[in-house]
């Protein structure tokens, strides 16, 4: 068991991933998973730049004296991805917004429920106009 | 990691985004321990500071308290568990911490830390990365950030005009605020600006400027009046900008490939190939900049421009 200390980064970014997994797939609220989803996010961003680091290492930035440098290239990943992440995320709460302007609630259920009542709504009007037609 | 927890737990939604921005925040300072100081400007600003706004704008939307599951959080208990312990048994071979010699620092890092400052000219070895060992990644990513801010704006767009009466604020009349911020406003647009055009050196590049800039005006957007800001950079010209950072980076493509060299080479801009490294990096951010910048302002615009129904 020697080595769980240098692993602690690993299982920090597994918690908090199973954290964010967890709000995705157990929690009806819209606006919940998508917080869900940007934990799982930053999960990943923080195993990426733990990766990157170098023991006794400087930020990467050429600096006089400094040799040791961290890993440049997790950084530019991550830094990219940040900004995506935020713009996805923008685009879901649009679709959130829109669903609820369409649904009156942002509750899975609730939405499921209506699409349901929608559907019999529809087959029972259509036994009827059937019904009349004959 | 508590902090995260308990923005599990807590049905009221507005705790649960004021939660995830602090969550952000701690992150963020994880992150400058680890020497990814370019990585947690961008966390702070985009995390911390647009995602809890847009999620916020979003609540004034819809509802802020969610109903309680009628599933029993059981099975997904089990799934969780299993696909944690999986991972956990996955990474127990995995290299240590801070390890030198792991696979990931052997590759392509060594050559973009000990020649990258030397052939592109810049002292920032990520900006050096970022924009020209791998432009094409950030072309695409700038892409996708306007393909979002597009798609945002088809499915809510924007409307023109101030949406609500003049002198009337999201926050309120507190003289306060208006002063604190006046002082502010400015020093954050100097900001965003220093970020901007001194990523090459220092911390910093075109997506955390970008960031910075918008935020500035969605501050003052919040603080004088809904729709203010919307009088001094219209929502029209916003799209035209978004798309005009695209064409800019794109455009340096195509002259380096009219140049004769591959796309996104930046060496035919000067006769000197260092030097035309360095104004190509230049230039780039100023395109993320300026398509970073607009695609999240028009999202804040057309998120707070939004009437609620119901």
């Amino acid at each position: 068991m020697s080595n769980l200390p240098g692993l602690y980064n690993d299982f920090v970014a597994i918690f908090l991933m199973m954290a964010g997994f967890y709000v995705v797939i157990s929690q009806g609220n819209l606006v919940k998973k998508l917080v869900g989803l940007s934990l799982f996010q930053t999960s990943v961003f923080i195993f990426f730049i733990s990766m990157g680091k170098v023991a006794g290492g400087h930020a990467p930035i050429l600096t006089e004296g400094v040799t040791v440098y961290s890993n440049p290239l997790p950084h530019v990943l991550i830094l990219t991805a940040i900004v995506v992440g935020v713009a996805t995320t923008a685009l879901g709460l649009a679709l959130v917004v829109r669903i609820h302007e369409a649904y009156g609630s942002v509750e899975e259920e609730e939405i499921q429920a209506r699409d349901d009542a929608g559907e019999g709504a529809r087959e029972a009007g259509g036994a009827a106009r059937r019904g009349t037609d004959s | 990691m508590l902090i995260a927890l308990a923005a599990i737990r807590l049905r009221d939604l507005f705790a649960v985004v004021m939660l995830f921005g602090v969550y952000s925040f701690m992150t963020a300072s994880l992150f400058m321990d680890l020497d990814a100081v370019d990585v947690a400007f961008t966390e702070a600003a985009v995390g911390a500071g647009v995602t809890t706004m847009l999620m916020l704008s979003t609540l004034r939307l819809t509802s802020r308290w969610e109903k309680p599951s009628k599933h029993s959080p059981l099975v997904p208990l089990i799934v969780v568990g299993i696909t944690g312990a999986a991972l956990v048994y996955g990474t127990l071979d995995a290299p240590l911490l801070g390890d030198p010699d792991a696979p990931v620092h052997q590759h392509v890092a060594p050559r973009y830390i000990e020649q990258g400052p030397v052939e592109v000219g810049v002292p920032n070895m990520v900006t050096a990365v970022l924009a020209s060992y791998r432009g094409y990644d950030t072309f695409g990513e700038t892409v996708v950030i306007f393909t979002a801010g597009l798609a945002v704006l088809l499915l809510l767009g924007i409307q023109e005009g101030p949406q609500t009466k003049a002198g009337r604020t999201a926050i309120g009349d507190q003289i306060v605020l208006r002063v604190v911020v006046k002082a502010l406003i400015p020093l954050i647009l100097l900001y965003g600006l220093y970020v901007q055009f001194h990523g090459d050196y220092g911390a910093g590049g075109g997506f955390q400027a970008g960031v910075i800039f918008a935020t500035g005006f969605i501050l003052y957007d919040l603080v004088f009046g809904e729709g203010n800001a919307r009088l001094v950079v219209p929502p029209r010209w916003l799209c035209r900008l978004s798309a005009l950072g695209v064409l800019i980076y794109g455009g340096v493509g195509v002259v380096s490939l009219l140049g004769g060299r591959a796309f996104l080479d930046y060496s035919v801009l000067s006769g000197d190939p260092v030097h035309g490294q360095h104004l190509g990096v230049l230039l780039i951010e100023v395109g993320v900049g300026i398509t970073v910048f607009s695609v999240i302002l028009a999202i804040f615009y057309a998120l707070s421009g939004r009437k609620r129904t119901s």
